[in-house]
């Protein structure tokens, strides 16, 4: 199906199931630990071993020597591969880190052996045995000190004359922020079961957020046909975009198992999610912004600096400011630093998630200068068009209406205004806001659905990381078909059914229900076919054509009936920004004393089009929400200058929220529909929670002490020397 | 698995640094010979095929392994099997299945109290154990009367759930979860 212009009204507009509240198809097979995650296969690979993996021990150079023998004979030991056994595997375009094999390391925790045994314990205690001598080579790993030596400007893109533009502004805001290196510490670290016994057909159970795009890699990585790699992963515990790519799981365990010709199944232990896996990189950014004393903004000069290693994009923080707000003048420049840091690439709305954290207070310190209230600044600026081209529209944005919106339900007019001003006992209290932005991009996608007795099943490659794609799935599925969601099941990760976007990028919900809607549509067009009718409605369970009704158990009489389709995204797309838009509200107590920072309350309300299940959309801008806390009150991925790696590598050196961090907490969806963005009208929401978020709660930690903090995470030591006390 | 691989597997495993014992999960009673390294958590998921119970960080840092031992609430990853000879264990398979679950766990069906799914049983086992604890009248580092009941407040609920990492940030509905809970059995504690 070609999907070419924007949605007219179609069915969804008078849905009785897509934007209604259903609890999770999947929960009860969640709540009773019954959901079977890639290292728990029991049942499909019979007898497998264990894989061990061992991580590199310096940050650069190269291994001269490996001396396996006290580990090839170690009890249990079935094998062990180092990297001196194989030649480097190609690298897929999305690894921009070797997964294994060669002499040369390029970053902290790279894999370097795999010790295939018996049991867990077996491999494990072997791995100590391997003997590793290196020649180190000195590497970068000092972002600040890349950050001063910085000459030129690598400029992603000018409009107007920025320059001319600050030299004539009545008021100008010109600071420098940081932003930490963070994990995307999902719950499962990654895993898989692998059997390739016969060197040929490979078959991998794993957790992983892209079944397409890693199925491809594995064939590049190992020089197969892609048609001979099957992959399965039907739950996955949670991914933020650390699961995108193949990664070192996979790749260790396919070896051991091509090496013993046994299925053999590796989960990266836990600090390898730090080291090992990727991660986003933390940023330097300079942020200048040029305003006329009636508010309006007249430029913007947003410059930043992430870490990749060689051949990677690293963090670009600057993207979003390109065409939030309005502005004539505008430049952006993202310097991407080559370091031998483990490797940096996407994490939950990679660009925005740090961007904003700082773009959104520099927007606080600008309204303060002017002497204006932050919403009404942002809502002074807002733009129906993207300012750098402005023929290109936004498609469906309600920024303003979320401010308000926000406001009106947090309270905000009743706010103390007079930094560090309201204080309860040792409690400074402060109020905090920020504006919020995400695009939406949506992928080609496919499915399979088949009717048989009645009942339908869809099948797609598409993943459910804890997004809701299960439900969602069967409520597109049942509200086009006509059926209830009963009749519905919902199989999703098999490398064996229709390509769909996968779990990344935002994309996700509105690309894969679009392409189900579309494979829902080819089989109706067999019904009506198997009928001889021209058209029908599909209703309560029944094929409705004139004064015909069929019941949809009938037509096939016995037989299955198949529909397979892909949507297909249109060019007409290009022409518009499509978007998601939000406003944050924070309510902080910091301690007069300690600095100690507790929320209080948080409000985000969300404009991304149709939202198909509140329940499960609400949930995903929660975790958004939860995890911008983090960013801004604990999490940073502290780096190791002299060695190169993050030492804090484990859940309790690298702090993510806990309950006792998370506040009452509260999502407002704006009703709204965006018929540029699909069939359904609906667009992404799993990343914007996290966009703005940390700056929500940076602006009411100053709006609390008086003390402007510029550097995450806003720890109690960057402000204890100034705090009131008493 | 064929019978062949199994005694193949038994033989190698019963060393010098292997021990046999048995420990009672969900009820029943199980045999075990196994090395003395393995963790009460790998011995569920790997030896017994209890799946339940997750590894999230193998350091007792999340959580996701909570299971209940003699009553009390543990780290299923930081115990070793073999410390549990005659020891009551229940994992979240002797809390409740799909056709008769634990109020708790339809709790966290109706308030959305996971996304993912792999912290879930072990939120689950822990948001029982709360509401025990706190019942139990054991004070946590919230508490703030030490004599007389303890409130079921929640800074008490966030505060005893806190060594179970959520990464998909499902905090504010887990709370929901258990105070229907808590309402659900004082209602049923006054009729």
């Amino acid at each position: 199906m070609d999907f070419n212009q924007s949605a007219d009204e179609n069915l969804f507009d008078h849905a009785r199931i897509i934007g209604k509240p259903h609890t999770r198809v999947d929960g009860a097979l969640k709540v009773t630990g019954t959901a079977p995650y890639a290292y728990e296969r029991h049942n499909v690979a019979e007898n497998p071993l264990v894989g061990y993996p061992l991580g590199s021990s310096i940050a650069k150079g190269r291994i001269t020597r490996m001396d396996a023998t006290a580990a090839r004979s170690a009890e249990g030991v079935a094998a062990v591969i180092t990297a001196l056994d194989i030649d480097e595997l190609p690298r897929a375009d999305s690894n921009v880190a070797k997964l294994f094999g060669g002499e040369w390391v390029e970053h902290y925790h790279q894999a370097i052996a795999v010790v295939i045994a018996d049991t867990l314990e077996q491999a494990r205690a072997a791995t100590r045995l391997i003997e590793v001598e290196y020649e180190e080579i000195p590497g970068e790993f000092d972002l600040d000190d890349a950050w001063k030596r910085l000459q030129d400007r690598d400029v992603v893109s000018h409009v107007g004359d920025v320059d001319a533009a600050f030299d004539s502004a009545e008021f100008t805001l010109d600071e420098t922020y940081h932003t930490a290196s963070h994990s995307h510490a999902m719950m499962e670290p990654h895993a898989t079961i692998a059997d390739w016994c016969d060197g040929k057909n490979m078959t991998l159970w794993t957790s992983n957020q892209m079944i397409e795009w890693t199925r491809q890699a594995l064939a590049t990585t190992f020089e197969l046909d892609a048609d001979n790699i099957r992959l399965e992963s039907p739950y996955i515990g949670g991914g933020f975009g650390g699961k995108l790519w193949l990664r070192a799981d996979a790749v260790l365990a396919a070896l051991g198992s091509r090496e013993t010709g046994r299925p053999v199944k590796v989960a990266l232990p836990r600090p390898f999610i730090f080291n090992n896996a990727t991660h986003r990189s933390g940023t330097v950014q300079r942020l200048r912004i040029a305003a006329n004393k009636d508010g309006r903004i007249t430029a913007f000069d947003h410059s930043a600096i992430s870490h990749t290693l060689p051949g990677g994009s690293g963090e670009d923080a600057v993207n979003q400011t390109r065409c939030f707000y309005a502005g004539e003048n505008r430049r952006v420049a993202h310097h991407a630093i080559d370091m031998n840091l483990p490797e940096s690439a996407d994490m939950r709305a990679p660009g925005e998630a740090t961007g904003l954290a700082v773009l959104e207070i520099a927007m606080d310190e600008m309204a303060e200068k002017l002497g204006m209230d932050p919403v009404e600044f942002r809502i002074l600026n807002d733009t129906q068009v993207n300012p750098e081209e402005p023929s290109k529209r936004y498609s469906d944005r309600h920024f303003v209406e979320c401010l308000q919106k926000g406001a009106e339900t947090f309270g905000w007019a009743a706010r103390n205004t007079t930094p560090g001003g309201k204080r309860e006992g040792q409690w400074l209290i402060g109020q905090g806001m920020a504006g919020a932005y995400r695009g939406s991009p949506t992928l080609d996608s496919g499915a399979r659905v088949r009717l048989s007795e009645g009942r339908l099943i869809v099948e797609t490659d598409m993943t459910d990381i804890g997004t809701g794609s299960y439900t969602i799935i069967a409520q597109t599925a049942a509200e086009t078909m006509g059926l209830e969601m009963r009749d519905v099941d919902v199989r999703l990760g098999n490398s064996a059914y229709p390509s769909a976007s996968g779990s990344g990028g935002q994309m996700g919900a509105a690309s894969s229900t679009a392409g189900v809607y579309a494979a829902c549509v080819a089989l109706q067009g067999e019904i009506t076919k198997r009928l001889g009718v021209e058209s029908a409605r599909f209703e309560n369970g029944q094929v409705v054509s004139g004064d015909k009704s069929v019941a949809l158990r009938d037509v096939a009489q016995g037989e299955e009936l198949v529909g397979e389709d892909s949507l297909h995204f249109g060019d007409f797309k290009d022409e518009l920004e499509i978007g998601t838009f939000g406003a944050h509200f924070v309510e902080v107590a910091v301690n007069a004393y300690t600095g100690e920072t507790r929320l209080r309350r948080m409000l985000s309300v969300c404009d991304a089009g149709r939202i198909l299940n509140p329940i499960t959309a609400r949930s995903q801008v929660l975790g958004g929400m939860t995890m911008s806390i983090g960013a801004a009150l604990t999490e940073s991925l502290n780096v190791d200058t002299a060695r190169g790696f993050f030492p804090n590598h484990d859940l309790a050196g690298y702090e993510i929220a806990v309950h006792a961090d998370i506040p009452d907490m509260e999502v407002i969806f704006l009703d709204t529909q965006d018929g540029a963005s699909t069939p359904l009208k609906a667009k992404g929401v799993g990343e914007l929670g996290i966009c703005g978020g940390a700056a929500a709660v940076a602006n009411a930690m100053y709006n609390a002490t008086g003390i402007r903090l510029r550097d995450y995470p806003l720890t109690l030591d960057r402000m204890l020397d100034r705090l009131p006390g008493a | 698995m064929n019978s062949s691989n199994n005694v193949e597997r038994q033989t190698k495993t019963v060393t010098p640094n292997s021990s046999t014992y048995s420990l009672t999960i969900n009820g029943k009673r199980h045999t075990l010979t196994l090395d003395n390294r393995t963790t009460l958590l790998d011995a569920l998921r790997e030896h017994l095929q209890l799946t339940g119970s997750k590894k999230g960080c193998d350091h007792g840092q999340c959580g996701a392994c909570t299971v209940s031992i003699n009553g009390e609430r543990v780290n299923a990853c930081l115990t070793l099997a073999v410390m549990h000879q005659g020891d009551e264990i229940t994992t979240i398979e002797g809390v409740g299945d799909v056709e008769h679950m634990d109020p708790m766990q339809q709790a966290f069906i109706d308030n959305d109290a996971f996304q993912c799914g792999y912290c879930t049983p072990g939120q689950i086992c822990s948001a029982k154990a709360t509401l025990d604890e706190i019942r139990a009248g054991i004070p946590s580092h919230v508490t703030q009367e030490l004599n007389g009941p303890i409130e079921l407040s929640d800074a008490e609920i966030r505060e005893r759930m806190s060594g179970n990492l959520c990464r998909c940030g499902a905090y504010a509905n887990i709370l929901k979860a258990i105070h229907q809970v808590a309402k659900e059995q004082a209602t049923e504690e006054r009729s």
